[in-house]
């Protein structure tokens, strides 16, 4: 009793001063959340959770990592074969790299769903974006460090992307590599950057919450919370779910880890890197290959060279979602009250995917012509079909509140009986 | 006493204003410049080194070639193919019609000696290396993303835009040649 009121009294000494237990209790205790968050929710703090695993496991893996082209292989092999317990923390890393790919994905096609991109949220999405184009430029330098064929080659044909810029790219991709060609200089700043930018990862996550913070969660309606009665404290509502969805997600990624860990990488990998022999079929891993799909569908374009093209389309395939809060032009948020908008949704994920098996095939026959059939649609769901739709569509009307939505969902029948018999 | 300080004054606040402005904007510029030039060691340390510099020239033996042999050599990082061409590449890549080619450039120009084809074996889309006696013209194919070179080199098909690049080269005697 004594020992509580004191530590009590430290905490309280401390937080006169910093208030960093005020701040705690605010984001975390007393946040009101929308109550009725479903599943597709617990993606955010997923990501959020995996950036932990991903930051601990790369921190032990740098310990026992050499970054030079002369051993940086075989210390990776050493570390799967010699260090205690390295084989567990090298493919927790890499599947948990590709595990971040498919939490992140679905938080931000949940985002879409949703309208959670929408005004006031709109630098929340922007924040989210940052930390995409982080995770990918962080997950690409880091597939280089094994130093097995793909990492070289993957290294060559992304960093040989910067030459299609016109007059400076050579310039740059010499300026990039540190020499005539990937080398020793390249793995060793790739090194360098793939430890730093998970950190400027994380700085981003705190603008990002920071955003989220200041009008709270969208929710499955769209609609704005109206009071107490739409929300319920985040702990221990959603400290719990958050929680379930954990250990789910775990589930999952345990499984890939000790029984299929290599399933989602190449065997080529696994061959020291040789610049004098390119393999005969470069991939990038799975997260990359909608964009790898954009940038090989297209041909020249007037005066534009395909290559050029090709950059400008797959860059401008990301960059266009940081515009899509005024593209959409609808004022309603969530998909559940947009019929129209809710076909052209699952076909833009169907359309990804197309993108995604095509950028895994050669480019040749109908996979290219599938592959740049799948590009332009893309572009036209974001160019046209967003200004187009939000103006066109009867919409369906919206519950007067979140808590009147859940009534009517939880208890339909008893809802309109009750009704009925008032 | 009483009259000079108003004129003075007047003038003081006038001048005062633009010699703080012209303060202002000089402070600004010579602040640029200094950031520019600090941050610039930060950016230029990421080029080529002096020992990579160094590292800019390799000879290749010639007499170990065979007639219709292609071999590779690391130039700078990269591989260069130094290929012996046969008299039919020679005849072919020298008849090919090479105006009407993606990235248009005669036979002549590509070589210093007609049986020797030295490139950068490096595909000018994405920067795979090419295999030799492949494709639809017999010169090089890259498996990358399927672009078709011929006996000079020169793109004849596929998503490339450039023809292989020839690197800078010397031949020191009958047998040897210096890259670089």
């Amino acid at each position: 009793m004594s020992n509580s009121s004191m530590g009590k009294k430290v905490v309280q000494w401390f937080d006169y001063r910093l208030p960093i237990f005020t701040f705690m209790h605010h984001s975390l205790v007393d946040y009101q959340t929308p109550k009725n968050l479903n599943y597709w929710w617990n993606f955010g703090s997923l990501a959020g959770i995996v950036l932990v695993i991903q930051i601990i496991t790369g921190i032990v893996l740098a310990m026992h990592y050499t970054p030079h082209v002369d051993h940086a292989f075989d210390s990776v092999e050493s570390i799967m074969r010699d260090v205690n317990y390295g084989w567990l923390i090298r493919y927790l890393h890499a599947n948990g790299g590709s595990a971040f790919f498919v939490v992140v994905y679905i938080h931000i096609f949940r985002g879409l769903y949703f309208g959670s991109y929408k005004s006031p949220r709109e630098v929340v999405w922007w924040m989210g974006l940052i930390i995409l184009l982080l995770m990918m430029a962080t997950a690409f330098m880091g597939y280089v460090l094994p130093w097995g064929q793909m990492s070289f080659w993957a290294a060559t044909v992304i960093t040989n992307i910067f030459s299609a810029i016109p007059l400076v790219g050579e310039t740059i991709t010499t300026w990039l590599w540190g020499g005539f060609a990937v080398g020793n200089p390249t793995l060793n700043r790739f090194f360098s950057l793939h430890y730093l930018l998970p950190f400027v990862v994380v700085g981003v996550v705190f603008l990002h919450l920071w955003a989220l913070h200041r009008f709270g969660s969208n929710n499955p309606t769209g609609i704005d919370t109206k009071g107490p009665k739409d929300t319920v404290p985040f702990h221990p509502y959603y400290t719990i779910k958050d929680l379930f969805g954990l250990s789910v997600f775990l589930i999952v990624l345990l499984a890939f880890v000790f029984y299929a860990p290599n399933y989602l990488g190449h065997p080529d990998n696994y061959v020291k890197a040789n610049p004098l022999v390119t393999p005969a079929h470069i991939v990038p891993e799975w997260y990359f290959l909608p964009f790898y799909a954009i940038l090989r569908a297209v041909p020249d374009i007037w005066f534009v060279e395909a290559k050029l093209a090709g950059v400008i389309a797959m860059f401008t395939s990301i960059l266009i979602l940081f515009v899509l809060p005024w593209l959409d032009s609808s004022p309603i948020r969530s998909a559940r009250y947009r019929p129209w908008y809710k076909q052209i949704f699952w076909f833009l994920v169907i359309d990804v995917i197309v993108l995604g098996i095509s950028g895994a095939k050669p480019p040749e026959g109908v996979w290219l012509i599938l592959g740049r059939v799948a590009t332009v649609y893309y572009f036209i769901h974001f160019l046209i079909l967003m200004p187009l739709i939000g103006r066109l569509e009867p919409t369906k009307p919206l519950p007067g509140s979140i808590d009147e939505s859940v009534r009517q969902e939880s208890g339909t029948q008893t809802s309109e009986t009750t009704r009925k018999h008032s | 006493m009483a009259k000079t300080p108003a004129p003075s004054a007047t003038n003081l606040a006038h001048g005062g204003e633009t010699r703080r402005d012209f303060l202002y904007l000089a402070t600004g510029v010579v602040g640029a410049v200094g950031v520019a030039a600090s941050v610039w060691p930060f950016i230029h340390q990421m080029n080529p080194s002096a020992s990579v510099l160094a590292l800019a020239s390799t000879d290749v033996d010639l007499s170990r070639i065979e007639e219709g042999q292609s071999i590779t050599v690391l130039w700078r990082g990269k591989p260069v193919f130094v290929r012996h061409r046969t008299p039919s590449e020679i005849t072919e890549a020298e008849d090919a019609d090479f105006n009407s080619l993606p990235d248009p450039q005669s036979d002549m120009e590509r070589v210093k000696r007609r049986e020797w084809l030295i490139l950068v074996g490096v595909c000018t889309h994405l920067g795979c290396v090419p295999l030799s006696h492949r494709g639809d013209y017999q010169g090089w194919f890259c498996p990358c993303h399927g672009s078709h070179y011929d006996t000079s080199g020169r793109i004849r098909k596929g998503p490339a835009p450039a023809n292989l690049a020839v690197p800078e080269y010397v031949f020191l005697d009958e047998t040897t040649v210096r890259i670089g």
